[in-house]
């Protein structure tokens, strides 16, 4: 199969089936840190990537972020850099790469990385304090990162 | 870096809810009146060398906390964790053995126990076993008294725990950490500095790397665990320092190590070496 066709292939599995083409936390390439193509093939809802940045059981991002857009948003954390502007600073690649695994980008950084599944050290069930029951699933999902990546490419300085 | 009016404006009032007038610890003294005097707590003190290299003072956490929170452990009738400590003396007075004996038959009062918590987690010379106050009451119970073990983090055994940590209120915590405590100090330490969970984050990222910082409404302090166990007013109850540290591990997404494990004894050995030089704050009060 030729790639054009192969990539037809995929595209039309993908409206039948979304999860099938999700590209799996391990099967991810980086370059510097980067990701170019969507993990998901349908674009993100930045509704819905608010959500996620704002939910405590979900993204969080608000722990360690604050983000002027959301004045709503009670109690930010402030340990790392205000998102303001993160668009005008790195491309939509770049911030793509850095929710999925930001240590790829920022060498041992606190920042969770959101799309992995492997390489833990004594990972658990969420928040249960147990060791999981089968796979790990990652933090968010793909199309949960693609949601947050939407609403992430607006903050433009 | 550009910041709005209205994100300075969330900030201030997130942090004026949350008590903090800035990141740093409160500018503050911990004194309490007693029946035998005022005890004036070290709060602040400069860094035991171990870890001179990463700060250079230490403080305890309840710098780090609201002027409601800190207000409750200044005064022992207001610190809820009083009534622990009552219960503790309770059981320690009554003939809870098999044979009839009680902590008070063999120790007399309880002010019998003062220094201890300040030196523990530390080896026991006879059996080289790494003991916390924990291990020297649950070898009472089961072999002197004849009885079941109880719980680590059961209501007895905090109760007691509290009883005698109350007796050590004002000393300063000053664990060995060479010696015999040398190897159980350094597997602590290894556990410290673990980036354990899917949020691989270690006790040092947040409690070492980002102390004084907020983590959503929460002021990160150093961990210290001079003030353990503490009355945390969210359980309304006692909570020793190896729960707390269940309760950080988990808050990583990993799976924990439980009450009394070699890791997490370890871990209480090396933690409670950070703070020496603070003072035991018997029963302190969290939020
Ligand atoms: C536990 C803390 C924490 C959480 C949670 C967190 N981050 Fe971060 N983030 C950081 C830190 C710290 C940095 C700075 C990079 C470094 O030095 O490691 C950072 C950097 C970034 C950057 C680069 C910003 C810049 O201008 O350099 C972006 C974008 C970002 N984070 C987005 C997010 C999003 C979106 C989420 C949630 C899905 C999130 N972060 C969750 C701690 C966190
Ligand atoms: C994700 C961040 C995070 C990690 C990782 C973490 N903690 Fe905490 N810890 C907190 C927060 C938030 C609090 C409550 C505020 C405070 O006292 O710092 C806390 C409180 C504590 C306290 C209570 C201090 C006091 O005086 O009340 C101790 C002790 C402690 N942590 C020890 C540890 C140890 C040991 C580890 C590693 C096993 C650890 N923490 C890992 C976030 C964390």
């Amino acid at each position: 199969m030729t790639s054009r066709s192969w990539l037809a292939a995929a595209v039309a599995l993908c409206a039948a089936s979304p999860a099938v083409c999700e590209i799996a936390p391990k099967d991810l390439s980086f370059v510097e840190g980067a990701i170019e193509a969507s993990l998901t093939g349908t674009p993100g809802n930045p509704e819905e990537g608010v959500k996620v940045m704002t939910t405590n059981a979900l993204g969080n991002c608000v722990a360690c972020h604050t983000v002027a857009a959301l004045p709503n948003v009670q109690f930010p954390g402030n340990i790392g850099p205000a998102l303001d502007g993160a668009a005008s600073r790195y491309t939509e690649a770049q911030l793509r790469g850095i929710l999925v695994n930001s240590k790829m980008t920022f060498e041992a950084s606190f920042m969770p990385a959101f799309y992995k599944t492997e390489g833990f050290i004594r990972p658990g069930a969420a928040y249960s304090g147990k060791a999981p029951e089968g796979d790990l699933p990652p933090i968010l999902t793909a199309q949960q990162i693609e949601d947050v990546l939407s609403y992430l490419v607006t903050l433009k300085q | 870096m550009h910041r709005s009016v209205t994100s300075w404006a969330v900030l201030a009032l997130g942090l004026a809810l949350s008590g903090a007038a800035s990141a740093d610890p409160v500018d503050d003294k911990l004194v309490v009146e007693t029946d035998d005097g005022a005890i004036e707590f070290v709060t602040s003190a400069p860094a035991p060398d171990h870890i001179k290299d990463k700060m250079a003072v230490i403080y305890s956490g309840w710098l780090y906390r609201e002027d409601e929170t800190r207000d409750l452990q200044r005064d022992d009738f207001d610190n809820p964790g009083m009534v622990f400590v009552d219960r503790g003396l309770d059981t320690w007075n009554k003939a809870l053995g098999k044979n009839g004996e009680s902590c008070m038959g063999c120790h007399q009062g309880p002010e019998t126990m003062a220094g201890l918590r300040a030196v523990t987690p530390r080896v026991d010379e006879k059996t080289g076993a790494l003991m916390t106050v924990e291990n020297y009451i649950d070898l009472c119970v089961t072999e002197r008294m004849g009885l079941e073990a109880w719980g680590w983090t059961g209501d007895k055994m905090k109760d007691i725990v509290a009883l005698i940590s109350m007796q050590s209120r004002g000393m300063a915590v000053n664990v060995a950490i060479d010696g015999a405590a040398a190897p159980f100090w350094e597997k602590g330490k290894e556990i410290y500095y673990t980036r354990y969970g899917q949020l691989e984050m270690a006790c040092a990222s947040c409690h070492e790397q980002y102390q004084g910082k907020m983590i959503r409404a929460d002021h990160l302090s150093q961990g210290q665990i001079n003030g353990f166990p503490a009355y945390r007013l969210k359980d309304s109850g006692i909570l020793t320092a190896q729960q707390r540290f269940v309760g950080c591990v988990r808050d990583t997404r990993a799976e924990t190590f439980k009450p009394n494990s070699d890791e997490f004894k370890a871990l209480e050995l090396y933690v409670a070496s950070r703070g020496n030089g603070l003072t035991v704050e018997g029963v302190s009060v969290r939020h």
